[in-house]
């Protein structure tokens, strides 16, 4: 259950539209399901009325629509920004990626989000209705005559089982009350990984990123992807490459992602909620983040804006290239 | 009409596969169901269908076509293919069943696509009528019965047993190995369970979805629907909905430069990308609304007009689970076709 209403949104959302602050608002619409969320953006208070949701499902990052849509308005988009939206919003605002001027951020606060796949892990196919609005989830299914109730801790999104932050770290205004950074367990999967030996750890990823289709939504989700023409869209890069040699080339396209957005990839998780294959394509980015709090101090990327990222500043107290060998032997 | 155990399928997964290569759907390490060589230890799923369809069988994500090797002013061309072995596909639902009629014609159509009809002409079709439909299930929108599903062998699942029914002769044959696994029953040991799949049908979420306001001849009609703004404004551009779709059935034919020759492959392309059908005067849809447009006009509008009114879409809510941004065919048609009432 959230702590905020869709209520509370939409009354902020109507007085905003009607006294001229914004002219659109970004939000999350109504799907078929309960929680089949599409983000759409809406212009009146009745479209709000009819469209708007905001429950378990709206797991939807905004910051990146922002790139697209305040360039196409006038006056102010409002934005619903969740804790870990915030982050990938400065991390835009870093890179002049939109124009702050045109933007209204309202900072609202978030309890985690559910995962419809762990839902129907333990509810199976077949769902009619989903209410959040309780202590707990009540699904209701086609071959259930009672709704089963699901406990929302069990099925947390796995990026929100490992929240790094409940604090806005960007908004305008700020819906609830403000949260804190949390300690999170977010790298020891990381670790989990480190500690196999190289070939358990080919393996490892060999079984998730063979199963890569290439349908390229992580990168069309990620906030940090927002070159306007991705080099591997581009044929006369001589690597727009639309079929792999082998099952497990995608890799190469994966690593080289991860490279691109090291030191700029927030850890907001988009990559594998939007995966339809399944591919944990988070742990990649994790462990440059871990990395690189390793070797040059903690650094959150978007935690603020204009923020120099370790990889792109200098200081005499950075690590030699020599330490990869040290680190090598250790492991082997 | 033949049955065995529900136990004893383990045995006619062996027999089937020791005449030709066999896949069934497989549960993987992340829990989602695939298509998976069948060998002793593979499980039968019980997923309702698989994260991928069983169009990639026919119609891979990726093939060579052809080879040039050359050699001074001679160009050798070589036929990469290899000979195309029997294979059965097994527990395939009937609305990919369906997908298989429409990528047929596109395929199967003069000029012949040869490596595509190879393929078919060697595989196998079991299906497999439904248990369990998802809310995302709309096939009975395009007139598919999921009780009833086509292939070459029909098969029906109870709790305990299951059942056989050959349609074709390629079936036949293929039942004809099982003879001692099976044992011989009536058409009307499957009624019962006909009856409570139509049960089910009449509730799913979606069983009142109609093609109503779409087919040949509306082009005009939908191309400038004011709606296709508001549909696609949040489309993210990845080609999700056109990889895990049984029917799109969109290429690209590229050259791969090995440095001594050429070897020219067929990938799947996307509509959704924005190098999609690009010609030397450059791209006729430069927007992301416009290239969304072309995908659901094409299943909705542009297939049936070619094809005799048969829809490109089967129904199988692959797009429903899959899009990251729950945007899909059902969206579309509720609200510009008939459904938006």
């Amino acid at each position: 259950m959230q702590k905020i209403t869709r209520e509370q949104l939409i009354d902020k959302a109507v007085s905003l539209l009607e006294n001229g602050t914004v002219e659109a608002v970004l939000g999350w619409g109504k799907g078929e399901f309960d929680y089949d969320v599409t983000p759409a953006v809406f212009k009146t208070a009745d479209e709000l009325k009819a469209g708007f949701v905001w429950n378990d499902f709206c797991g939807a990052n905004f910051s990146k629509y922002l790139v697209a849509k305040t360039g196409k308005i006038e006056g102010k988009i409002l934005v619903f920004l969740k804790p870990c939206d915030t982050y990938s919003f400065n991390q835009l605002l870093t890179e002049h990626r939109f124009d702050r001027e045109k933007v209204y951020a309202v900072g609202i606060p978030c309890e985690g989000m559910a995962d419809i796949a762990k839902v129907k892990a333990v509810c199976g196919e077949g769902i009619s209705a989903i209410n959040c609005d309780g202590e707990k989830i009540a699904v209701t299914t086609l071959y259930d005559d009672e709704p089963v109730m699901v406990d929302a801790k069990d099925v947390l999104a796995e990026r929100c089982v490992n929240c790094k932050s409940k604090k806005h770290v960007a908004y305008d205004e700020l819906l609830g009350e403000e949260g804190e950074v949390v300690d999170s367990a977010r790298f020891d999967e990381v670790a989990k990984i480190e500690a196999m030996t190289p070939d358990e750890r080919f393996a490892f990823w060999q079984n998730e990123l063979s199963r890569c289709i290439r349908c390229n939504a992580c990168r069309d989700a990620c906030p940090a992807c927002t070159c306007e023409k991705c080099v591997f869209d581009n044929p006369n890069s001589g690597v727009e490459n639309k079929a792999p040699a082998n099952s497990f080339e995608e890799k190469m396209f994966h690593i080289i992602r991860a490279f691109h957005v090291a030191g700029r990839c927030t850890d907001c998780g988009e990559c594998s909620r939007v995966c339809p294959q399944n591919i944990p394509l988070h742990l990649l980015n994790r462990k440059f983040i871990k990395d690189i709090n390793e070797f040059y101090g903690e650094y959150q990327a978007g935690a603020e804006v204009g923020s120099r990222a370790p990889l792109v500043d200098y200081t005499t107290g950075d690590i030699e290239p020599g330490e990869v060998f040290d680190r090598r032997d250790k492991n082997a | 009409m033949r049955k065995c155990s529900l136990d004893s399928m383990n045995s006619v997964f062996a027999e089937i596969a020791k005449a030709a290569t066999l896949y069934i759907p497989a549960d993987r390490t992340d829990g989602a169901a695939v298509y998976t060589k069948w060998e002793e230890g593979v499980v039968w799923s019980n997923a309702l269908n698989t994260v991928r369809s069983p169009k990639d069988f026919f119609f891979p994500q990726m093939e060579n076509l052809m080879e040039f090797k050359t050699q001074g002013k001679n160009i050798e061309i070589i036929d990469t293919r290899s000979e195309t072995e029997d294979f059965v596909v097994f527990g395939v639902r009937a609305c990919d069943v369906k997908s298989f009629e429409i990528l047929d014609r596109v395929f199967l159509s003069e000029p012949v696509d040869s490596y595509y009809a190879a393929r078919r002409a060697h595989g196998v079709i079991i299906s497999l009528a439904c248990t369990r439909p998802s809310e995302t299930c709309f096939c009975g929108t395009f007139g598919i019965n999921p009780a009833e599903p086509a292939g070459d062998i029909s098969v029906w699942k109870t709790e305990t047993e299951v059942f056989f029914r050959s349609n074709t002769e390629k079936g036949a044959a293929l039942m004809q190995k099982l003879e001692a696994l099976t044992e011989e029953c009536t058409e009307e040991a499957v009624d019962a369970q006909k009856e409570k799949i139509s049960a089910v049908m009449k509730k799913l979420p979606l069983a009142d979805l109609t093609t109503e306001g779409f087919g040949g001849g509306k082009t005009k009609e939908l191309f400038d629907n004011p709606a296709w703004d508001e549909l696609s404004q949040t489309c993210l551009g990845c080609g999700t909905c056109t990889f895990v779709c049984p029917t799109c059935q969109c290429y690209d034919i590229k050259d791969f430069n090995t440095g001594k020759g050429v070897i020219r492959y067929r990938c799947w392309d996307s509509c959704m990308y924005s190098e999609f059908t690009r010609m030397a005067h450059g791209n006729n849809r430069n927007s992301q609304k416009e290239r969304f447009r072309q995908r659901f006009m094409h299943k909705l509008v542009y297939y049936p007009e070619n094809n005799d009114g048969l829809f490109s879409c089967v129904g199988c809510g692959r797009c429903l689970a899959k899009c990251p941004i729950s945007m899909n065919i059902v969206k579309v048609m509720k609200k510009i076709g008939g459904n938006n009432k």
